[in-house]
């Protein structure tokens, strides 16, 4: 049953949520499978070969905050994006378009979309992946706000990717040549006091290493730098973004012509 | 009381093609208003800016008073419009559809009037099919139920039939004529002349993105009153040549003023010793009327 809508944007939100869950299997069951093969691999292979933090956190365990947010990225962006580019190909934005719903009524519903599905499969992921090592959260709330602005980010750049682009090979070429680059390259498999002095300079630069910092300093009380300082960029970046998006959506760019 | 639809000036340019020259139109409330053109002649931009999906360069469009830009909000609830595309979205099934679209408008509870949509489109059986299930007759209804959802006193139906079958087709005008008779505006384009000519009180015809006819669909049928002939000869005069409409079969469809002309064409056929086989003569319905209309309006 629907639910009784207090205004149009709800009703979007809503279908948002019904459409990537009537395609559960590759929405969520998928990227929970993919990461735990990650996790099998990866922990077999480096568990007793690399030391992260000094040694005071196992690898497995070090590595499944980052798979969480890893999947939880990947997945936001990934339900903006196709939901908007399949609308805008498919041609039925025209029934959202014709409606009173505001720029900002948009970017709530599909943002909001966007940061349930991340947030589904990162929980689905970290229940799954938590049977593998012992992991205790320290600080939740911390883990919370990061999981709740790393998915609203990427949400936000699903929705410019949707609306930018023009086919699917558009969309696809961002995802492969932007995100993954930048999610792969934040830290999620390592730490970057593992790496050389000038890439983890330039890992300074890279947004998604404030939001998979942040969020493993959440479990473990350990970063490789102050949360403090992430969660100050992660929370510009997001409020940036949004200004962006706002501001686009309000134009129409590419939506209406 | 403000009129159901007012376009005032509206150009809009799309490189080097003027979509839309300033067009100025107005449709009262309750009217069943045809929107005519032949394709390119800026009918479905025209209605894209009056829902939103186009900016107008210049000019202003009106819906029952609120601007469709600076008030769009107000200007969308009271506007629902059949796109001419076949769109639909593949993951839901209709009853889905329309109770969404319904949200997109804030309105909950709205089970009974779709319902009422259902069963006028001859949808209720299928309520609960997956819409990449249906045909495209199927898919063209609930376009139409998804632009009704909201019960928008001004309705646009851009192209609604094509693809419809025949018995579909006069039912789906059955419930248009309820709606209007039930007070709602209704706006269509169609190429399909003859529906537009059984239903339309007013019309407007666009050329070029200009307005280049616009009246009643009994002054425009009387003003531009004429005969079409189709005449079985071996061939014509040279000087009948430009009144040739088209050719069927063995037969030459002419486009002539009045019986005069036809006199005139039957003198130049005995002079020129051409034996008539076969003569058929017919008063001017709107496809003639649109015909000329046309070919009046040249490129400026």
């Amino acid at each position: 049953m629907i639910p009784a809508f207090g205004s149009g944007w709800l009703a979007l939100l809503y279908k948002e949520l019904l459409r990537f869950w009537k395609v559960a299997f590759q929405t969520i069951l998928a990227p929970v499978l993919t990461a735990l093969l990650y996790l099998l691999i990866f922990s077999h292979v480096l568990e007793s070969r690399v030391s992260v933090f000094d040694g005071r956190v196992a690898y497995t365990s070090f590595l499944i905050p980052g798979l969480v947010m890893m999947s939880v990225l990947q997945n936001a962006f990934a339900n903006s994006s196709s939901s908007l580019i399949q609308s805008k190909i498919t041609g039925n934005l025209i029934f959202v378009l014709v409606t009173p719903l505001s720029p900002l009524d948009l970017f709530a519903a599909y943002v909001l979309g966007a940061m349930v599905r991340g947030l589904v499969v990162g929980m689905g992921v970290f229940l799954v992946t938590g049977w593998f090592a012992s992991l205790s959260l320290q600080h939740p709330l911390w883990a919370l706000g990061f999981a709740f602005l790393g998915s609203a980010i990427l949400g936000i750049l699903g929705l410019l990717a949707g609306m930018w682009a023009d086919k699917f090979d558009q969309l696809a070429a961002f995802q492969n040549f932007l995100i993954m680059p930048l999610t792969f390259l934040s830290g999620v498999f390592y730490s970057i006091h593992t790496l050389p002095p000038f890439w983890q300079a330039l890992s300074h630069f890279n947004p998604f290493f404030y939001m998979i910092d942040g969020f493993r300093y959440g479990f473990f009380g350990l970063s490789d730098i102050p949360p403090a300082w992430s969660l100050a960029v992660v929370a510009s970046f997001c409020l940036g973004l949004s200004a962006v998006a706002l501001t686009l959506l309000k134009r129409g760019y590419k939506l209406r012509h | 009381m403000a009129p159901a639809v007012e376009i005032a000036g509206i150009a809009r340019r799309f490189g080097p093609v003027q979509a839309l020259a300033g067009v100025d139109l107005t449709v009262e409330r309750g009217e069943f208003f045809g929107l005519l053109g032949p394709n390119g002649a800026g009918k479905t931009t025209l209605i894209s800016i009056l829902a939103g999906l186009t900016h107008a360069d210049s000019g202003t469009a009106r819906v029952l008073g609120h601007d469709v830009v600076e008030d769009y909000r107000n200007a969308r609830r009271l506007l629902g419009v059949v796109p001419q595309e076949l769109v639909f979205d593949p993951f839901f099934t209709v009853r889905e559809t329309l109770k969404i679209q319904s949200g997109y408008f804030g309105i909950r509870d709205n089970d009974l009037w779709i319902d009422e949509i259902l069963h006028h489109l001859d949808l209720t059986a299928r309520a609960d099919f997956n819409m990449r299930a249906l045909s495209g007759g199927m898919k063209r209804r609930v376009l139409i139920g998804q632009a009704l959802v909201h019960k928008p006193p001004v309705i646009v139906l851009d192209e609604p039939t094509a693809g419809v079958d025949v018995e579909l087709r006069q039912s789906l005008w059955g419930f248009v004529r309820k709606l209007n008779r039930d007070g709602h505006t209704i706006i269509l384009t169609t190429h399909y002349l003859e529906e537009a000519e059984a239903l339309c009180g007013r019309i407007a015809m666009l050329k070029l993105g200009r307005v280049v006819a616009l009246d009643t669909k009994h002054k425009l049928l009387s003003s531009f009153a004429g005969l079409t002939v189709r005449v079985a000869v071996d061939r014509l005069p040279g000087e009948w040549e430009p009144r040739i409409v088209r050719r069927e079969g063995g037969m030459y469809v002419l486009s002539l003023a009045d019986y005069a002309e036809l006199e005139r064409l039957l003198a130049a056929l005995r002079e020129a010793g051409l034996a008539i086989q076969e003569l058929v003569l017919q008063e001017a319905d709107l496809e003639q009327v649109f015909l000329r209309i046309m070919a009046r309006d040249h490129e400026p």
